[in-house]
């Protein structure tokens, strides 16, 4: 059984007198354990979105969260908002993107990483405090003792990141989501954060499931990759597999937009047109319809349903797959 | 820390000499220049030329700028030309009416105020909420002195729960240690004397505290609608930490920082708020001085109270600026 | 494919996305005026406003009789407490005096609406002056720039030293008590308020990416400063005078109190009627100060919520 199972997850918002958009439209995907999922997609695409469903720390207010999720078993959407509580920061964690803005800049490092032991594991004074020093210590952050009396402001941008980590890992959580936990880093510190995530996982076994827009982070990490646009998942596979054969046309798009070291000299990239706002209702068609170079009529009668075009395990959503991957570097004029 | 301190308070020194530029400038543009200042306006020619005199008014400008800079360090402020006493006396002996009654308007500004802000912004668009906004909105439109005389009317004419005026019953004959009424009786253990000091301290100060209480609900409430979207209170819902620890710890303790500056701010322009509190209920302080000062045009005390009330001001405004830098760690590194 | 099936298929699209919102890009002003007439704040404050003002242009015209005749003065005794309440012919009663307060209350509306446009006018210009000085000096001036900067702001530190109850009080001092002299002792309050709010707009606006691109593409600072960071600094300037035109009224009718306040009987003005009032206030005769407590009040209320609603289209962050 999986550890985490999604099916059919919407998230629309949308209040009193404005208008509603449904920024998640029915993803489903599962995370087993220890597995390290990939959700990727454009900003927009509702991956972050969905993060937080998971977590729930959507805002109650206005926001409507639809369809199931199962976390080891129980649903997390009707469970009740304590037992919630008991679960996030012990059984499932989450690194956010901005490290800077998401640490409380008038509280030590310290605090905020003993808070989380106090409050899960029941540690308290030295023993609270050790054990902190300890966290960060195994993330990678010298002088721990000294860093834990500092504040975010003093730490550096690699290092507030890597205090987050040890807050998250801090009661071994069996599910750890990251949300683009490296977009606001400098490159050579996105690898250092991407490979201590790695050896985290791998050495506790805990499952990961990664929010990202960059397929390079993808190509490190993933055993399993979901696509996302427009709040549906249209494309899932086994890491190797999406990137042999991209087989929706998004996909397909993203790979080849991406400069690679051993394509032939001279080619030129193949940038998607459009943004993720030139799209219409999943309900009248495919969403992707108006960037897309592979767009018929076909394409406009309702959703596309999720099929195995190529190999078993390989869904895409798509009435025009690309199957033919010399066929798909034509473009239609 | 300390060098902080010292840095501040030499920043104070062009603030406060520009201050007393101005304000010999004004003493001297007064009608009939500041002989008459001293004298009053019904003073005699001579009397004017031989004030003038004595003031060396025939002087160059800057000697006699230096002279009344002189005589300000010298906390020589001149004499009120009402009651005949030195300007210094009269501030000191009302000084601490005027605190009592400022400090305790502000204490329940920030009592009453933080929380209702604070609730009011939990429950954004609930009934508390709405009422705190429009109440607060209406409060800083009431022109405190009409307010004050409402209260009074009210609550000490009409159902004679407060005194009407004064500081204290006379028949009280309370021991007089540091000229702070309520302090004092709790000090010579007099609490009958401090109950009634205090009791004559709660309408005007409930009058005076209506602006500063305005200013501080909305701000906190601003501030804690901007902090709860904050990116680090995700963080701490993320850790699944107690509600109490996330309002607490991630969300007040950031959203209280700009209402900080804002109560000391609003400390500083209180005084202002007490000159017309305090004459609607004849409260001996400083306020009601000035009022008589403002009515028989007594310029020397004028110029010591703007003085004394501007280098309160700057005072308040630098320990506002140190408090902060002690709660806002990334204050502190500058 | 043929050419039909071709057009066919992108109308087809366009229907669809046709159907879907759109952001439309308009402006911030546009944007802004469009939450502001959404705003039932805005209404309740414009709708004040825009009351006060017809009073204050018709008030002399409708007012039943001149707000100085003594009319009545043989019916009202303030010494032993006998006034004179509403009746059919004094719709508001009569003041200490024997005058008709409704007439009173009418003309003085255009007073008081005249007192504070022209201080925050006084306020609003000279603080534009001294603070677009100051920020322009210190976003594209150099290291001079900031010193230049730094000593127009010691400067208005100082202003904003003094009280400004006080600082008013002293400026009536030399000037002497007339209309006039509430209106810049006033007026000048406010100047250290503007100053500094459209300084520090300059600022941010200063360090923004737009700036930094004239800057690069050689546009001439005047041009920056007067075409750019001006014009984009003005939305925190424009509702502070809105505000303060509430404030303005409200201090003036603290002057009066202190009684420095407009001397001449023949202009009544609601912060001198109130003044005037205040002594009957508990002993027979309330209402003579409840009028223009209440005029000055509501007044002031307009414009305090109009420039909150403002504030807040302004500010897409304060929106619920």
């Amino acid at each position: 059984m999986s550890l985490l199972s999604v099916d059919e997850l919407t998230v629309t918002f949308g209040g009193v007198g404005r208008k509603e958009s449904r920024a998640v439209d029915g993803v489903s995907f599962e995370v087993d354990q220890g597995q390290v999922v990939g959700l990727v997609g454009e900003s927009g695409c509702g991956k972050s979105v969905t993060s937080l469903a998971l977590m729930g720390l959507l805002p109650h207010k206005g926001v409507k969260v639809g369809g199931r999720a199962e976390f080891d078993g129980t649903d997390l959407f009707t469970m009740s908002p304590s037992a919630r509580r008991d679960l996030r920061g012990s059984q499932m964690a989450m690194i956010f993107q901005d490290p800077l803005s998401s640490l409380n800049p008038v509280v030590p490092v310290g605090v905020q990483v003993t808070e989380i032991l106090e409050r899960h594991r029941g540690m308290k004074g030295e023993a609270a405090r050790k054990e902190a020093a300890h966290l960060l210590d195994r993330v990678g952050i010298p002088d721990p003792t000294r860093r834990l009396k500092e504040f975010p402001h003093q730490l550096s941008g690699g290092m507030r990141q890597r205090a987050l980590i040890a807050m998250a890992v801090a009661c071994a959580p069996s599910l750890l989501i990251a949300d683009e936990p490296t977009t606001a880093l400098d490159v050579t510190i996105q690898a250092q954060i991407l490979e201590l995530l790695k050896e985290l996982v791998d050495q506790e076994g805990t499952a990961l499931l990664m929010i990202t827009h960059d397929l390079g982070v993808v190509a490190g990490l993933c055993d399993q990759v979901n696509v996302l646009y427009a709040g549906k998942v249209v494309e899932s596979a086994g890491r190797r597999e999406l990137f042999a054969h991209p087989t929706h046309p998004y996909a397909h798009g993203l790979l080849g937009s991406i400069p690679r070291l051993d394509s032939p000299r001279g080619e030129a990239l193949k940038p998607i047109r459009g943004s993720i706002n030139d799209r219409i209702a999943w309900a009248d068609g495919c969403a992707f319809a108006p960037r897309c170079d592979r767009y018929e009529m076909g394409c406009l009668t309702g959703t596309p349903p999720l099929t195995e075009p190529r190999a078993a395990g390989h869904e895409v959503r798509c009435v025009h797959p690309v199957l033919d991957d010399a066929k798909a570097e034509e473009v239609p004029a | 820390m300390l060098r902080l301190v010292v840095r501040r308070l030499l920043q104070l020194i062009p603030t406060l000499l520009g201050l007393s530029v101005l304000l010999f400038l004004w003493l001297d543009r007064l009608p009939g220049g500041p002989a008459s200042a001293i004298l009053g306006e019904k003073a005699t020619e001579a009397e004017v030329a031989r004030i003038n005199r004595a003031l060396g008014l025939d002087q160059p400008v800057y000697v006699q700028y230096w002279r009344f800079l002189k005589r300000i360090f010298e906390l020589d402020l001149g004499t009120s030309t009402q009651t005949g006493q030195p300007v210094w006396d009269e501030f000191t002996q009302r000084f601490p009416a005027t605190v009592e009654l400022s400090l305790l308007a502000i204490l329940l500004a920030v009592v009453v105020g933080v929380p209702l802000g604070y609730f009011a912004a939990r429950k954004r668009g609930g009934w508390l909420d709405v009422s705190a906004v429009s109440g607060s909105l209406v409060g800083i439109c009431i022109p405190v002195f009409f307010l004050a005389l409402i209260l009074k009317q009210i609550f000490a004419v009409n159902l004679g729960l407060f005194p009407t005026y004064g500081r204290q019953e006379t028949g009280i004959n309370a021991t007089d240690v540091t000229g702070f009424a309520v302090l004092d009786g709790i000090l010579t253990g007099e609490l009958d004397a401090a109950a009634n000091a205090l009791h004559h301290l709660i309408l005007p100060s409930v009058a005076l505290a209506t602006i500063p209480l305005a200013v501080i609900v909305r701000m906190t409430r601003a501030s804690v609608l901007e902090v709860q979207d904050e990116d680090y209170v995700r963080t701490a819902e993320a850790k699944g930490l107690k509600r109490s620890v996330v309002r607490s710890r991630h969300v007040m303790r950031n959203a209280l920082l700009p209402v900080i500056t804002a109560v000391g701010l609003l400390t500083g322009s209180l005084l202002s708020g007490a000159v017309l509190t305090e004459s609607v209920f004849s409260f001996g302080g400083i306020g009601s001085f000035i009022r008589q000062a403002i009515d028989g045009r007594d310029y020397p005390v004028l110029v010591g109270f703007i003085m004394f009330i501007a280098l309160i001001y700057v005072l308040i405004n630098l320990l506002v600026d140190l408090a902060y830098s002690l709660i806002d760690p990334r204050v502190r590194v500058h | 494919m043929s050419v039909a099936t071709k057009t066919d298929k992108i109308q087809r699209l366009a229907e669809l996305a046709a159907t879907k919102e759109t952001s439309t890009g308009d402006s911030l002003w546009r944007e802004a005026f469009r939450r502001l007439k959404r705003s039932k704040m805005a209404i309740v404050g414009a709708v004040v406003i825009a009351l006060f003002i017809l009073l204050a242009i018709v008030g002399p015209y409708i007012a039943p009789y001149s707000p100085t005749a003594q009319t009545w003065r043989g019916e009202v005794f303030p010494n032993r407490g006998e006034f004179v309440g509403m009746r059919p012919e004094n719709w508001f009663g009569l003041d200490h005096l024997g005058r008709d307060l409704f007439s009173r209350f009418l003309v003085g509306a255009r007073q008081t609406l005249l007192v504070g446009v022209v201080a925050t006018l006084i306020g609003l210009t000279i603080g534009f002056l001294v603070g677009g000085l100051a920020g322009a000096f210190a976003t594209l001036g150099g290291e001079r720039g900031k010193r230049v900067d730094s000593v127009i702001m010691r400067f208005i530190d100082i202003m904003l030293a003094m009280p400004s109850l006080l600082l008013a009080v002293s400026i009536a001092a030399v000037m002497g008590q007339s209309l006039t002299t509430v209106m810049i002792a006033v007026g000048v309050v406010q100047i250290p308020v503007f100053a500094r709010l459209l300084r520090g707009s300059m600022l941010v606006q200063g360090s923004s990416d737009y700036v930094l691109a004239a800057q690069s593409l050689g546009v001439r600072k005047r041009r920056i400063v007067v075409s750019q960071i001006i014009p984009n600094s003005l939305s925190p300037v424009i509702v502070q005078a809105t505000l303060s035109l509430a404030t303005a009224i409200i201090e003036a009718a603290a002057l009066s109190y202190l009684g420095l306040g407009n001397p001449d009987p023949a202009i009544p003005e609601w912060g001198v009627m109130l003044t005037q009032a205040q002594r009957f206030f508990d002993s027979g005769a309330p209402m003579m100060a409840v009028y223009p407590a209440v005029g000055i009040i509501i007044t002031a209320l307009g414009f305090t919520l109009l420039g909150e609603a403002m504030r807040e289209a302004l500010d897409p962050k304060l929106r619920g």
